[in-house]
């Protein structure tokens, strides 16, 4: 079983560390991982995307061209990658940020106010975790316990008073997402 | 291969930092370029722990001939950049072929020509492969598919510099030096059985004073004399050559591609055998010497063969050239910094055999 993903959306929104929590998650229950993720002149506010596999098997390619599923933090992500979602391929869609439509008819949307209910859980920059939650409730690549691992062991001593609320975001998240399959 | 330690999850540019560590490497010298900074970044803190040296130079210039003098003492040498900045170091890396001079210089390929962008690309085969500084000399030139077999052949590039003293090149791109993948990083040991270095300008007391030059004008015959001597070793180093073949015996479609193509291949070609479509893989790790007769027996069997590079046709020159039959042979590439998904060459696999 292979599954892929694109995370997409504006610099500062957690695009990259929302993808390598995933793959973390990934390791802990011994798959296969890679993470490629936008690189340069990124800057706050710029377009920001990661393309994560997550597999049982060696991963060949780690660039993805037709994407399965699409997490869509913003709408400059959206704007670049609904072209290239698989046919009938999934959208986790951030319907706080975005508001238009969605072109591609064929597509399996699932709207969630993302940045709102991070902001109602205590704090807007969480909702990256929130929706690699909502990733793993719906399509079953990682389990929930591994995402919670993988996020405790990338945060810093620093800031370790904000384990508890990236730690609800990925439940509420999951508990969304699973509710959807 | 005798593994230490778990799994970790990193990056390829440091990743083959570590991999050089590993490897004895005790002196790195570079200048910052993207899409390979993790490496000079990861050397700053970890070469001194290792109780090496690492310089930020003023440039690449600057920074291969630091390499130079470093491996004038016996010490095991590096040095990273990019296109742009491989360019520059050309001249330092023909005076090491030269003075016959092991040393490891990694180039995380970028778009060109010029200063191009930072996005992956394979567009400096030819610069790599046919010598991109002035002389007539060879150099082993190593392209690592994934972050485990750039580990692991970081080492070997070390080992071949002893082996043979010449400069080794690790060429790969901006992809394999941003994706991150889980590795294990070996046990280094040697595979092979390295000559002494007899030749390192240590200080000269119980000893002859020894001398390192490439500057050979006294008399014609010596310098025709060094080239011949050069040959005989290049002769040698033809026989290090790297391969692997995917699906590739009963292939009707033979995909050749290297480096971070190598890997995307492979997965259109699973994409091709699930439809049933019989394509296999030829993925040369040595670019230099190229395994042209592994490649011209797959050749003359596969009704197609099919070139996959991020350029607009380099190593398709070699391939030809071992295949033979010009008819059979198509190409598919992108240029500048531009990355072919497996869907698209899955396309183009299609394509060939209606």
């Amino acid at each position: 079983m292979e599954n892929n993903v694109i995370i997409c959306g504006s610099g500062g929104q957690g695009i990259l560390l929302a993808g390598t929590v995933l793959c973390r998650a990934g390791l802990l229950e011994d798959k296969f991982v890679t993470w490629l993720p936008s690189y340069g002149a990124e800057k706050r506010g710029g377009l920001s995307y990661c393309a994560v596999v997550i597999s049982d098997k060696p991963i060949a390619s780690p660039v993805i061209g037709r994407p399965e599923v699409i997490i869509a933090l913003d709408n400059i992500g959206f704007d670049n990658y609904e072209n290239v979602l698989a046919d009938k391929g999934l959208v986790i869609l951030n319907s706080s940020l975005i508001k238009r439509e969605v072109k591609r008819k064929d597509a399996v949307v699932l709207g969630i106010e993302i940045t709102e209910i991070a902001r109602e859980l205590g704090n807007a920059r969480i909702a990256n975790m929130l929706a690699i939650g909502v990733y793993a409730g719906i399509s079953k690549s990682v389990k929930l316990e591994s995402i919670i691992a993988a996020m405790e062991g990338v945060a810093s001593e620093k800031y370790k008073e904000l384990v508890a609320v990236n730690k609800k975001a990925i439940e509420k998240g999951y508990e969304l997402g699973k509710k959807e399959k | 291969m005798n593994k230490t330690g778990k799994k970790i999850f990193i990056n390829g540019n440091e990743a083959i930092a570590e991999a050089a560590i590993i490897a004895g490497c005790r002196f790195y010298a570079g200048y910052p370029i993207t899409p390979q900074n993790q490496i000079p970044e990861y050397m700053s803190w970890r070469m001194p722990e290792a109780g090496g040296v690492f310089i930020q130079a003023e440039s690449e210039l600057a920074a291969i001939n630091m390499v130079f003098g470093a491996s004038l003492t016996g010490t095991r040498a590096m040095t990273s950049s990019s296109s742009p900045g491989i360019s520059l170091k050309q001249e330092g890396i023909s005076y090491m072929a030269g003075c016959e001079l092991p040393g490891v210089i990694v180039n995380m390929q970028r778009g060109g020509p010029g200063l191009g962008n930072i996005q992956g690309s394979q567009a400096d085969y030819f610069q790599a492969t046919k010598g991109g500084g002035h002389g007539d000399y060879r150099m082993p030139v190593l392209a690592p598919s994934t972050i485990p077999e750039a580990i692991e052949h970081v080492m070997t590039a070390f080992d071949l510099a002893d082996m043979y003293r010449t400069p080794v090149m690790l060429l790969s791109d901006g992809i394999l030096g941003q994706m991150m993948e889980a590795v294990e990083f070996p046990v280094y040991k040697s595979k092979k059985k390295l000559p002494e270095k007899d030749w390192i300008l240590d200080g000269a007391k119980n000893r002859k004073p020894r001398s390192v030059f490439s500057l050979m004008m006294q008399n014609p015959t010596i310098l025709e004399k060094h080239n011949y001597k050069l040959a005989e070793k290049y002769k040698k180093m033809e026989t290090e050559v790297i391969h692997e073949t995917y699906l590739a015996e009963d292939a009707e479609i033979l995909v050749c591609a290297y480096g971070i193509m190598g890997r995307i291949c492979r997965g259109a070609i699973d994409m091709a055998r699930k439809e049933g479509v019989k394509a296999g893989l030829f993925r040369p790790v040595t670019v230099w010497p190229f395994a042209s007769e592994v490649v011209s027996k797959l050749g003359k069997k596969a009704k197609k063969v099919l070139v996959v590079e991020l350029n607009l046709g380099q190593m398709v020159e070699d391939i030809r050239l071992a295949v033979e039959d010009n008819k059979k042979i198509s190409f598919f590439g992108k240029p500048g910094g531009a990355v072919a998904t497996k869907e698209e060459i899955f396309a183009k696999i299609k394509e060939l055999i209606k």
